[in-house]
C-alpha cells in the first residue's frame, strides 16, 4: 500500500485557479493543506516544519515571495512544482532569453544594457520600433512600445529615475508586428497538454490585459517548440507563449511558471489544476519512494 | 446567506454561495477590491495593493 502523502499549496490569494486546484485536491482525496504565504515563516532551525511535506505546489502571486519560499524549501529537501532554479529562470525575463538562447530555441531578438546611454545605443541599434520590457514583472504591465529615438530618451529616462533599480536592467526586444494574436500552451512534464490564442486589438494579448481566448490546434511545431522551451528552463508546471513572427515563423516570448488558467480551463475543456494536482502528486511519490 | 459591509463606501455586499477566504470580491457600489478574510463570520478588508513582482 502506497503511504499517504501530504501535499502542501503556497498561495497569495484564492483566485478561480486556486479554486480548482484546491478542489481536485479534495476531489481525489489528497490530505493537503493550503500555505498562505503572508502568514508563514521558515526556521532555519526547524526545517522538520517544513519537511512533514512530500511536496509543494506554489502558487503565490508574489514572484519574490515563491521564489524565496521554494528555494528554503529545496534546500531542506522538500519537493517543489516548480523548482526553485525554474522558478528563478521563468521569473526573470532575462534569464528565460538566456536559457533560450543557450538552448537554441527561436525567440524574438532581444539585448540588454545597463544604462540609459548604452540602451539607447543598443536601441538604436535594433531599429525602430521596439518594445522596453521589466525583466520581473507580469501581467502585460510596464511594458513599453517605442516608436522613435523621442520616446526611447524620454521612457529610458523616466525608467532610470522613477524605478527601483531593476528597472535599470534594460531588457529591449523587437517589437514583433504579429496577427493580432500570440498562442499560450499549457506543459506539464513532456505533455502539451493545449494551446489557446489569445486575441486582441491591442498590441499587448494578454489575457490579463483584455485579450480574449480561442482553442489553437497543437501542431507538431508547436508541441515541439514547447518541449524545447520547458526543457530549456527545467521543466515542469510551465505555460510557453509563443508569438507568430512574420520572417522568423513561432518564436517563443515568455515562459511562466506559476501560470493563471482561467480563460483556458474552460476554452480547452480540460481539467489543468487536476493535472497540476496529479504532476504534484507524481512529485510527492518519487520523493517518498526513492 | 452571509454578507457583510465594504469598508470603502459601506454598501452592504451578499457573499456568494461557495466563496472562500483568501478571495477576491469587488464592491458592486464602489468597485473597490476586497480580500474575504473570513467566512464564517463573514468578513472583508481592502485588497492589497497590486505588487511590482505579482503575476504568474
Amino acid at each position: 500500500m502506497q503511504p499517504r502523502l501530504k501535499i502542501g499549496v503556497l498561495f497569495s490569494r484564492v483566485r478561480v485557479e486556486e479554486k480548482w486546484i484546491f478542489g481536485a485536491m479534495e476531489k481525489r482525496g489528497i490530505d493537503y493543506e493550503r500555505l498562505d504565504d503572508r502568514a508563514i515563516h521558515f526556521d532555519l532551525d526547524k526545517p522538520d516544519v517544513w519537511q512533514q511535506y512530500d511536496a509543494v505546489l506554489e502558487r503565490s502571486i508574489s514572484y519574490n515571495n515563491g521564489l524565496y519560499a521554494l528555494r528554503l524549501l529545496n534546500s531542506f529537501g522538500v519537493p517543489t512544482v516548480n523548482t526553485a532554479a525554474v522558478a528563478e529562470v521563468c521569473g526573470d525575463k532575462l534569464m528565460t532569453s538566456a536559457a533560450l538562447a543557450r538552448a537554441g530555441v527561436p525567440q524574438p531578438h532581444n539585448a540588454t544594457a545597463f544604462t540609459p546611454e548604452a540602451a539607447l545605443e543598443a536601441i538604436e541599434a535594433f531599429g525602430y520600433p521596439v518594445v522596453l520590457k521589466p525583466v520581473v514583472g507580469s501581467w502585460g504591465r510596464l511594458l513599453a512600445k517605442v516608436n522613435d529615438r523621442d520616446a526611447a530618451e524620454a521612457v529610458l529616462e523616466h525608467k532610470s529615475t522613477l524605478g527601483s533599480v531593476q528597472h535599470s536592467v534594460f531588457y529591449i526586444q523587437e517589437y514583433i508586428d504579429k496577427p493580432g494574436r500570440d498562442i499560450r500552451a499549457i506543459v506539464i512534464g513532456d505533455r502539451v497538454l493545449t494551446a489557446m490564442y489569445r486575441k486582441s486589438e491591442h498590441w499587448i494579448t494578454n489575457t490579463a490585459r483584455g485579450g480574449s481566448g480561442e482553442l489553437c490546434p497543437i501542431t507538431p511545431e508547436i508541441e515541439d517548440l514547447c518541449l524545447r522551451a520547458t526543457q530549456a528552463v527545467g521543466g515542469g508546471v510551465l505555460a510557453v507563449d509563443l508569438v507568430e513572427h512574420p520572417e522568423k515563423g513561432l518564436v517563443v516570448n515568455e515562459i511562466n511558471h506559476t501560470m493563471e488558467f482561467h480563460t483556458m480551463q474552460p476554452v480547452s475543456g480540460i481539467d489543468i489544476a487536476g493535472e497540476i494536482v496529479e504532476y504534484t502528486v507524481s512529485a510527492a511519490r518519487m520523493k517518498t519512494e526513492g | 446567506m452571509s454578507t457583510v459591509t465594504c469598508p470603502e463606501c459601506e454598501a452592504e455586499i451578499t457573499l456568494d454561495a461557495g466563496t472562500e477566504a483568501g478571495e477576491i470580491i469587488v464592491c458592486s457600489d464602489c468597485g473597490v477590491d476586497l480580500e474575504v478574510t473570513s467566512v464564517d463570520p463573514a468578513a472583508v478588508q481592502l485588497a492589497p495593493m497590486e505588487q511590482e513582482d505579482w503575476g504568474e
